[in-house]
């Protein structure tokens, strides 16, 4: 069953949250291809940087199918402002060192792991499909992201530094993927949306038993004052947002 | 000039007074070398299809996966050290393999067979 | 590759005595492949070396002008298509420096030789992407060279070279084609984008008949490399089948070639070209391109910041090893 009816702006709300969030995320994984520290990690960073972009994508094109009129994929992607993206701040801010960046991974993958488990029973089809599929790709993120925290918390003396720096930086970040201020409550009841605050639970058993087996401390930190679901983000977002849709915005209409 | 050769694929580069090696001092070592096999569907055997650099062997098995199945090349992988691989050599390649040539009546054509003896 | 089925390191060095080499000379004849532990001629052996390490590192800088446009790419479907692309470049890499250790090198070392500059990357990449058309232009012409010289290669004498080149041609059958996708859509777009498209194409001209090399009475090592099976066809006869094929498909493009001179041979059956002024690509090889020290620099960057996370994993790996142990 899909939510029509004269508005649907909660459920593509909620269908743009989903898809900035995999959007941003494989622009900012994007960057390490050509720059990873080893070769054989370029070609897997830029595997899980295609699926968050096919998930992206699946997700837009989706959200703008219920639009009236309709956009696309990339009318969404290139031609919305920053105030008009819906994604986290543990996403866009600009990449610090590997560690950082696995540490990201693992966060998002894990939250992406335990929502996609669920989404694939969602009440819309269009979703569970979308979630079916992308259940088994998140699901390979979280398992690499796990291989290296583990491998650089328990490695070195200077990577378990860096690897807990890493974590300590990130963790304010991960409280604004269980909020669920921006949802409707009528797409969690119908069954169609996953209430964000339930999968807090699950992830933190996870994300804990990782981080205990890297040897690395929970950290005990408040969370940032965030408002991506809202869109108000971090400053770099809006370089991100410069270079990304750039070249598109200078030739309007155009086709590529 | 020194000689440029586009041999090498993605076009001219210099040949001569380019070492082909450093010296054995200032190599480091990578990581281990692991052997990678796939079996591209079921039913077939894993075959050798090149190696990698891995730092142990679960790192091993997914880098053998994002490197050598992303256009579904197999259902299932196999990665080995390289090290531990024992190969026979091409100085035994005489003794080892040559006596078979001559052991023809094992192959099912060294036999007559009157005409007209089906399933046989 | 193959375990310990190459010569150590330190064998390689040694000129195998002539009655050793027979069998060699026997593969080569019968067009057979020479395998890792075969004897063969040091000078061989050094030959490919150097040539499967150059061409991996053409592989894993030419990452980088293409890299260049994955943040800026204008559609989600091109971010995709060239993400993938430079991927396989790093791939494509990877399958080549695995051929070379099969010669007895390392891995570590041949890039160790990348980053100080002892050895070379093709020049092409020196030059830098400045529009999004260069991604069509890098994709048709470029890799559109690429694929003309590597395709003999994939019946090259050495036996894990023309394996990895086999693997490499059948996945870069897709870069030239988005490249000429990219360029149709262009000259078929806007009038800017049309415009982008012919600027790409003018730039990126020459350089990729440069790729071939000098011509081929100023290339003195190819005779031997021919002789030993590693070189199929010479500098110039794979230049002119570049020209022969990519000429029509201007055409169609609807975009012109910048070379005043280019015109159908009838007696020759081929296209007469313009003299190719190599000034420039010496200049390049010799460091003053435009990009020369970006590349390099961006690489050996990228190998420094990765040194803790690689010493990390290496450390890692012993711990557990030693933890096996112990439990055993």
């Amino acid at each position: 069953m899909a939510v029509t009816g004269p508005d649907n702006s909660a459920l593509v709300g909620y269908v743009l949250s989903l898809g900035d969030d995999s959007l941003v995320a494989a622009q900012r994984l994007a960057e390490w291809i050509a720059a990873s520290p080893q070769l054989e990690e370029d070609v897997a960073v830029g595997n899980i940087a295609l699926d968050l972009l096919g998930q992206a994508r699946s997700l837009l094109t989706y959200a703008g199918s219920l639009e009236d009129p309709p956009r696309t994929e990339d009318d969404l992607a290139y031609f919305r402002d920053e105030r008009d993206f819906r994604s986290v701040h543990l996403v866009e801010r600009a990449n610090g060192d590997f560690g950082v960046t696995m540490a990201r991974l693992l966060f998002l993958s894990s939250y992406h792991y335990e929502l996609y488990a669920r989404l694939q029973r969602s009440a819309d089809e269009t979703l569970a499909a979308i979630a079916a599929k992308a259940v088994k790709e998140v699901d390979y993120h979280r398992d690499h992201a796990t291989m290296w925290v583990l491998r650089l918390g328990d490695g070195t003396e200077l990577s378990h530094a860096r690897m807990q720096a890493a974590v300590d930086a990130e963790w304010p970040y991960v409280e604004e993927l269980f909020g669920n201020e921006h949802l409707d409550p009528a797409l969690v009841e119908s069954g169609v949306a996953v209430d964000p605050a339930e999968l807090r639970g699950p992830w933190r058993e996870y994300v804990a038993g990782v981080l205990a087996e890297a040897t690395l401390t929970l950290p005990d930190v408040p969370p940032a004052v965030t408002g991506g679901r809202r869109g108000v983000h971090d400053e770099q977002m809006g370089y991100l947002l410069a270079e990304m849709q750039h070249l598109a915005r200078s030739h309007p209409g155009a086709t590529w | 000039m020194s000689d440029l050769q586009a041999g090498g694929g993605h076009g001219a580069v210099p040949v001569t007074g380019v070492p082909a090696r450093g010296s054995a001092e200032e190599s480091r070592r990578d990581w281990p070398l692991w052997e990678v096999f796939v079996r591209a569907k079921r039913g077939l055997n894993h075959v050798h299809v090149g190696s990698l650099h891995a730092p142990d062997a679960a790192m091993a098995l997914r880098n053998a996966r994002d490197l050598y199945t992303r256009r579904q090349e197999g259902v299932s992988l196999w990665v080995v050290p390289a090290a531990s691989i024992t190969a026979s050599s091409p100085d035994e390649k005489d003794s080892f393999f040559d006596p078979a040539g001559d052991k023809i009546y094992r192959h099912p054509t060294f036999y007559d067979i009157p005409e007209g003896v089906e399933h046989l | 590759m193959y375990g310990n089925d190459f010569t150590a390191p330190d064998e390689g060095s040694r000129e195998p005595a002539e009655d050793r080499l027979a069998e060699f000379e026997r593969l080569l004849e019968t067009e057979g492949r020479v395998e890792p532990r075969d004897v063969m001629p040091d000078g061989y052996r050094k030959t490919l070396i150097r040539q499967i390490a150059q061409h991996a590192h053409s592989e894993i800088i030419g990452m980088q002008p293409e890299g260049n446009w994955i943040s800026r790419a204008p559609s989600l479907r091109r971010k995709a298509i060239l993400m993938a692309k430079v991927q396989d470049e790093a791939g494509h890499g990877l399958y080549l420096y695995a051929a070379a250790e099969t010669l007895g090198a390392d891995r570590g070392e041949l890039l160790d030789m990348l980053h100080s500059g002892r050895q070379k990357y093709s020049s092409i990449f020196n030059y830098p992407t400045l529009t999004w058309a260069d991604m069509g232009a890098i994709g048709w012409l470029v890799d559109g060279a690429a694929i003309v010289n590597q395709v003999p290669l994939c019946r090259c004498s050495y036996g894990p070279y023309a394996r990895a080149m086999v693997r490499v041609c059948k996945e870069e059958s897709f870069h030239q084609r988005q490249g000429f996708e990219i360029l149709h859509t262009l000259s078929h777009g806007t009038e800017a984008q049309k415009a982008m498209a012919q600027d790409a194409v003018d730039r990126w001209w020459w350089p990729s008949l440069m790729m071939f090399g000098p011509t081929d009475d100023a290339s003195p090592n190819s005779a031997q490399s021919m002789a030993w099976g590693i070189k199929r066809f010479s500098n110039d006869e794979l230049r002119q089948r570049f020209v022969d094929m990519t000429v029509p498909q201007a055409e169609v493009l609807g975009l012109t070639l910048p070379d005043p001179d280019l015109r159908w041979n009838e007696e020759r059956g081929s296209y007469d070209f313009g003299e190719i002024d190599f000034t420039e690509l010496f200049e390049v090889i010799k460091g003053n391109g435009p990009c020369n020290k970006q590349r390099l620099a961006h690489r050996v960057r990228a190998h420094e910041d990765g040194a803790w996370v690689r010493e990390a994993a290496d450390a890692y790996a012993a711990k557990q090893a030693r933890r096996t142990s112990e439990v055993a």
